[in-house]
């Protein structure tokens, strides 16, 4: 008692000073729209204690961020956890009366002392103070003075950003054409930093063809774009590549990831499975620049469509492109209740940017989705006749046929080949119209609560009466104006997809958790724009690369690196690794041993002997039979997925699982992407196609060879230090080859018939293999 | 190029280190990268105040001898006579108190009881039963901390052995040596801080199969997934050089590298490529130490005879207990093993003879190996399977032959070594060897366990992603004290 005694008196001096300046500040209000002018974006958890305290605190940019991270497990939004009757989360909740007798409060606008969350986060004794030390969480100095700041200055609340619907702002006045340029200038003066030179034009041809196609540009690319001096060269090839069908073979790649994409079941014998007529489907899609709600649509509710026609009906083979066990003694509804559960989450997290699994036991600890909510989205996608447990041999229901004839006459986009006369893939039908869905309680399939119907978390927008209650109902609430997700995420990934990281951070979460917009009036003024263009994607991108921001050159300063290391002003262009598609496709395209020939069956090009036999149990797919001829050198996107072991250079590289629905890859440097560079036999096997490629030209200079060899890698041509070195390096390799006698180095039977010796070839590779292995080699530009 | 990276290292700590990946425990690996770094601090990694390890650890290192398929406790160390006293009697409602069953036995008209075909005895000062089938492990006991009380919530494979891995039934979250590597770093600057064994059992010719994922780092940096090592001549994939590639060529290639990277890195100013270098020097050490780890030529033939003919034979669980003796005597963080076939739910008799042959003398090496080694003080090391095995027969129960379904409610595993008690057997099941009946331990407490042993505190070690913070133990697990030396 004493000592809380010295405490109130300790506080009251404290707080008096602050409290007497904000008499008579207006109490208690709201805001309903969101206003982003004079907000220092920053994500407050990873700010240094000794930050200095924004002028205006803002609850959505400073105040929430710690509220939800540190508060809401215990005072947030699910009922069944929280403490004391608190919620933080919701503004009556926050300034409610608490206690018996209804008298004490845990925020008072512009009042600190009588703000019982103060003494809870400044107190030291263990009962009191806030979080709980049993709870691993802790409030820094500077935290607990945004919170009492945010109280001095009147506890404003706000709803948080992306629940409130985009209104365009207005485009700041700058003298520059690309709005997106705007944008980033102003956040930019405000930072007191500026814009970097433009990229050399090799450095832009090559990042500009990797973000738009997957591939290198060819030396001829580069020259004709480097000697065009036109002002609308560029333009010229961005262009061409928006058209080009490689565009559709790298958009869907990252599609792939985000629906899950795979040819195989996924779990235990993890049987093989036909779904490519899809993938193949998507990249046409995208070639087409079907737009994006169209894109959607097809792929959500396609079946429900009227009069839906043959395509539409294979678009939704998406949200079957989940796992399905064949497990002998699975019980079958806990293994259908996953399924739905995947498909819901699959939607939710790419389509909505938001973490809905976890309602799935209990109301969301963070954003506001109730569990019954939860099931109620659940609901549209429960309506299949579909088992849990699959057969060995069987294809899972819904599926559909499809035929040559249906092949050439209209799903002309599938590539079947002459000897498949027909296949099966699963689709989205409800067949099942009067299954109830119910509330699982503690997400547990066999133990139901309430009944529930379709519907949706209703902050984003209510789901009213005039949406169809099913899957077509749903793709019209998704694409309704008032939709305050939709737009904003779908901009956002396409931002994250061409810089590297999207406005959001989280592209997964835009929720409470998610981290904030570093510019949020351009991701609005993005997000309303898709959506009045139509939802043209091609247009999107286009103005992304046309930007200034985008041409910028990736050279960093310390300084730069030292105030904004993470490259969220876009000073400069981020230095982004190539994927691991990327990484293979370029390395296939600058031997020449890429094979251009879209969709079909998956293919199998190299990889260990032995991975697959190692780990099966005899059934399903046994052994892995690489395959021969062109299918060793397809495009990545066409490697066989299987799902329980996966192609391993390619996860080395980041790439996806594929065991659920993922919207970012990881971007990490590991000793093993290393090994896989050094020695991969596809790499090598490139690697010697491309000095064999350059030593049967007899009339041409060594320098000269290393320089076109340096180029077809990295885009670039080395300077004279470096041709220099890389010479020494290859008469060194020469002179030692015929030291020690290489008696285990085969040159491939191919190129054992020509006019070259076999030191030549052995020099000159391992000169390529080294070129393959410079960072520049993996990088964009 | 020296020069630059001690530059960039010294102005550019955080930012090098986010892109590694690297984690407070991490930064001990960075510092070997980088001989004159002495890092502190990473102030934006995510373990930032997390202070690991949490308490002085009894285990630095952990080997984990996954039995895949579920073995059976009831032939195995988990003695139960009443079940020959009611042989052919059907499994009492009371016991089975409406457990769900999985799809392959839930059609059985009856539920025969059956006792193991194997006899039981006692063994060592500490009087543990251990069955016939394990005479070498029975003669170890006293080193053995026996728990007879695990229990599970999944009934089948895959759902299973993903919990024991990684926490959770549902693909996704990272292995349990992905955390350790991410928390606790790596001991040693050669071999990679998690390494996985596979090996083949003789019991039941369709084992279940294993997926990569078990041993994947989920939503952890790839920089701690784990690392397979494999028998043949590529031990870790793409490991060795190409046909014809002399060291000497390689460390010329490499120099080479690093001198032109160094390049960019100084016109460019990125510290990726710095980290890059690093990587391409821990590659080129690891070609060197992983076939060196690899090559059990020098092992006395005393020590493969205590390990078994078997550990001649590469890809051989024999083999692998060798080897990851090797890995920790060389300062590898977490070894794990998966010897699959255990699975028998026919011709059990027949085919548990067999897998336990596989195992028995090989494990039992190992501990004592580890022993003599002075390894074993901090050394955790771990047995068990993804559930047990039912006590009434799956399929027709004859003089000779019988089967056991998979069973979640009881099941044996043990532990050795790094602060475990020796000589202990904790938990007890019912005489029908069907229900716990004291002291339950469930796959998170085991989970929950281990941490502790290593130091980490399982409810404070976590890592956040998608706006949660995630652990080993998800929202449960309680350290079992009682296991603690």
């Amino acid at each position: 008692m004493q000592d809380n005694e010295k405490k109130s008196s300790y506080l009251f001096w404290y707080f008096l000073v602050p409290f007497l300046l904000l008499l008579g500040y207006k109490y208690l209000k709201s805001d309903t729209s969101n206003d982003y002018s004079n907000i220092e974006t920053s994500d407050v958890a990873m700010v240094a204690a000794n930050e200095v305290l924004p002028e205006t605190v803002d609850y959505i940019f400073h105040v929430k961020p710690i509220l939800s991270d540190r508060c809401y497990l215990c005072h947030g939004p699910d009922a069944g956890t929280r403490e004391a009757g608190l919620r933080l989360d919701t503004q009556n909740g926050a300034f409610a009366a608490l206690g018996k007798n209804k008298d004490r409060f845990a925020l008072v606008s512009g009042d600190t002392i009588s703000s019982e969350m103060v003494h809870r986060i400044l107190a030291t004794e263990s009962s009191k103070m806030m979080p709980p030390e049993d709870s691993n969480l802790s409030l820094n100095n500077y935290e607990k003075q945004i919170l009492i700041k945010w109280i001095e200055q009147g506890a404003v609340w706000k709803d948080h950003w992306s629940f409130v619907k985009p209104i365009k702002p207005e485009i700041p006045v700058v003298d520059i054409d690309n709005t997106i340029d705007k944008f980033i200038h102003r956040k930019l003066q405000e930072k007191g930093l500026s814009m970097s030179v433009k990229a050399k034009k090799e450095k832009l041809i090559r990042r500009v063809y990797f973000d738009l196609t997957g591939l290198p540009p060819s030396l001829d690319d580069i020259d004709a774009f480097v000697n065009d001096s036109s002002a609308v060269a560029y333009e010229r090839v961005v262009d061409k590549l928006l058209n080009s069908i490689r565009y559709g073979e790298h958009m869907a790649t990252s599609w792939l990831d985000i629906a899950r994409y795979s040819d195989t079941h996924g779990y235990q014998d993890d049987l093989e499975r036909i779904m490519w007529p899809w993938r193949d489907w998507v990249i046409s899609a995208f070639n087409r620049n079907i737009s994006y709600d169209e894109f959607i649509k097809w792929q959500l509710a396609g079946d429900l469509i009227p009069n839906a026609t043959r395509e539409q009906v294979l678009a939704t083979g998406f949200n079957r492109n989940h796992k399905i066990t064949q497990e002998g003694g699975v019980i079958d509804e806990e293994y259908r209740n996953e399924y739905v559960l995947d498909r819901t989450n699959t939607v939710s997290k790419s389509l909505l940017g938001l973490t809905m699994e976890c309602a799935q036991c209990h109301d969301h600890k963070y954003d506001p989705i109730s569990q019954e909510e939860y099931f109620s989205f659940y609901a549209f996608f429960n309506k299949l006749d579909e088992k849990g447990r699959m057969d060995y041999g069987e294809i899972p229901k819904p599926n559909i046929k499809i035929t040559q004839k249906e092949v050439k006459d209209v799903l002309t986009f599938i590539n079947m080949p002459d000897s498949i006369p027909e296949v099966n893939l699963m689709v989205m039908k409800d067949d099942k119209q009067t299954r109830k869905t119910y509330i699982l309680k503690r997400g547990a399939y066999d133990n139901h609560g309430d009944e529930v119907s379709e519907g949706v978390p209703e902050t984003i927008l209510p789901f009213t009466d005039k949406y169809q209650k099913n899957r077509l109902g749903l793709t019209e609430w998704l694409f309704d104006e008032d939709n305050t997700l939709t737009a904003r995420v779908a901009v956002n990934r396409l931002w994250q997809q061409i810089f590297g990281t999207g406005i959001v951070a989280t592209s997964s979460d835009f929720g409470n958790q998610g981290a904030l917009p570093s510019h949020p009036e351009l991701l609005d003024w993005l997000a309303i724009t898709y959506r009045e263009e139509g939802w043209d994607t091609k247009k999107m991108i286009k103005r992304m690369v046309m930007s200034e921001t985008y041409q910028q050159t990736s050279k960093t300063t310390k300084t730069l690196l030292e105030n904004d290391p993470g490259n969220k002003w876009l000073a400069r262009s981020s230095r982004q690794k190539l994927t691991a598609e990327m990484i293979r496709d370029n390395a296939l395209a600058a031997s020449d041993l890429l094979v251009e020939k879209i969709g079909g069956p998956s293919v199998k090009p190299y990889q260990p002997e032995g991975l697959w036999a190692e780990t099966t149990s005899g059934q399903g797919l046994t052994k892995y039979i690489m395959d021969k001829g062109e299918n060793l050198y397809r495009r990545s996107l066409y490697t066989f997925w299987k799902r329980t072991m996966p192609p391993p250079a390619m996860l080395t590289f980041d790439a996806a699982t594929r065991d659920f629905c993922s919207v970012e890859r990881q971007k990490t440097s590991t000793p093993l992407q290393a090994l896989v560079m050094l020695n991969d036999p596809q790499l090598i096997e490139a690697s010697e196609a491309l000095a064999v490629l350059l030593l049967k030209n007899k009339n041409v200079s060594d320098k000269d060879r290393i320089k076109t060899i340096f180029r077809r890698i990295t885009s670039r041509t080395p300077d004279e230090t470096e041709v220099e070195k890389l010479l020494t390096f290859l008469n060194d390799t020469e002179t030692n080859y015929d030291a020690i006698e290489k008696e285990e180095f085969q040159v491939s039977s191919k190129f054992e018939e020509l006019d070259i010796s076999k030191k030549r070839i052995y020099a000159f590779t391992a000169l390529t293999s080294l070129i393959f292995n410079l960072d520049e080699a993996i990088v964009k530009g | 190029m020296e020069e630059i990276s001690k530059h960039f290292l010294n102005n550019n700590r955080r930012h090098f280190l986010k892109k590694l990946g690297l984690g407070i425990g991490g930064l001990a690996a960075a510092s070997m990268l980088d001989p004159f770094s002495s890092i502190v601090e990473a102030a934006d990694s995510p373990l930032k105040g997390m202070n690991l390890p949490h308490f002085a650890p009894k285990a630095k290192r952990v080997i984990y001898l996954f039995q895949s398929g579920g073995p059976s406790q009831l032939e195995l160390f988990d003695y139960k006579p009443l079940l020959h006293e009611m042989r052919g009697q059907d499994l009492p409602d009371s016991v089975r108190q409406g457990q769900r069953l999985t799809g392959m036995t839930s059609g059985q008209d009856s539920f025969p009881l059956v006792g193991s075909q194997f006899k039981f005895n006692q063994y060592g000062e500490s009087r543990a039963w251990v069955s016939d089938l394990m005479p070498y492990t029975a003669k170890i006991v006293d080193e053995l901390c026996f728990i007879k009380s695990m229990h599970t919530e999944a009934i089948n494979h895959d759902p299973a052995i993903t919990f024991f891995q990684t926490g959770s039934q549902q693909a996704g979250r990272p292995s349990i040596g992905s955390w350790m590597s991410y928390g606790l770093g790596s001991l040693n600057e050669n071999l990679p801080t998690f390494t996985v064994l596979l090996s083949r059992g003789t019991g039941r010719p369709l084992a279940q199969p294993l997926y990569s994922r078990l041993w994947g780092n989920g939503f952890l940096s790839s920089l701690h997934q784990g690392v397979q090592f494999r028998s043949g001549k590529d031990p870790v994939l793409y490991l060795k050089d190409p046909d014809g590639m002399t060291r000497s060529e390689r460390r010329k290639m490499l120099d080479h590298i690093s001198e032109l990277n160094a390049k960019q890195e100084q016109e460019f100013g990125d510290p990726e490529i710095n980290s890059r270098i690093a990587q391409y020097e821990m590659a080129y050490r690891m070609q060197t130490s992983v076939p060196e780890t690899m090559d059990v030529e020098g092992e006395p033939d005393h020590i493969i005879r205590m390990y078994g003919a078997d550990s001649a034979i590469p890809g051989t669980y024999a083999a692998n207990c060798l080897l990851a003796r090797r890995l920790v005597e060389k300062d590898v963080r977490f070894v794990q093993l998966y010897h699959m076939g255990w699975d028998q739910h026919d011709n059990l008799p027949s085919h548990i003879e067999k897998q336990a042959k596989d195992i028995d003398q090989a494990t039992a090496a190992l501990i004592m190996d580890l022993k003599q080694r002075g390894l074993l003080e901090d050394t955790l090391v771990v047995w068990g399977g993804e559930f047990g095995r039912t006590n009434y027969s799956q399929g027709a129960l004859t003089d000779t032959n019988y089967g056991r379904d998979h069973h979640p409610k009881c099941f044996t595993m043990f532990m050795a070594g790094g602060g475990v008690k020796p000589g202990f057997t904790y938990g007890e099941t019912d005489d029908f060897g069907y229900n716990i009946v004291k002291d339950p331990v469930h796959v998170h407490d085991l989970q929950a366990t281990m941490m502790h042993l290593m130091g980490v505190d399982h409810t404070k070690f976590t890592y956040k992603h998608q706006g949660r913070r995630f652990r080993l133990t998800d929202v449960s697990g309680h350290v079992v004290k009682d296991l603690l030396s």
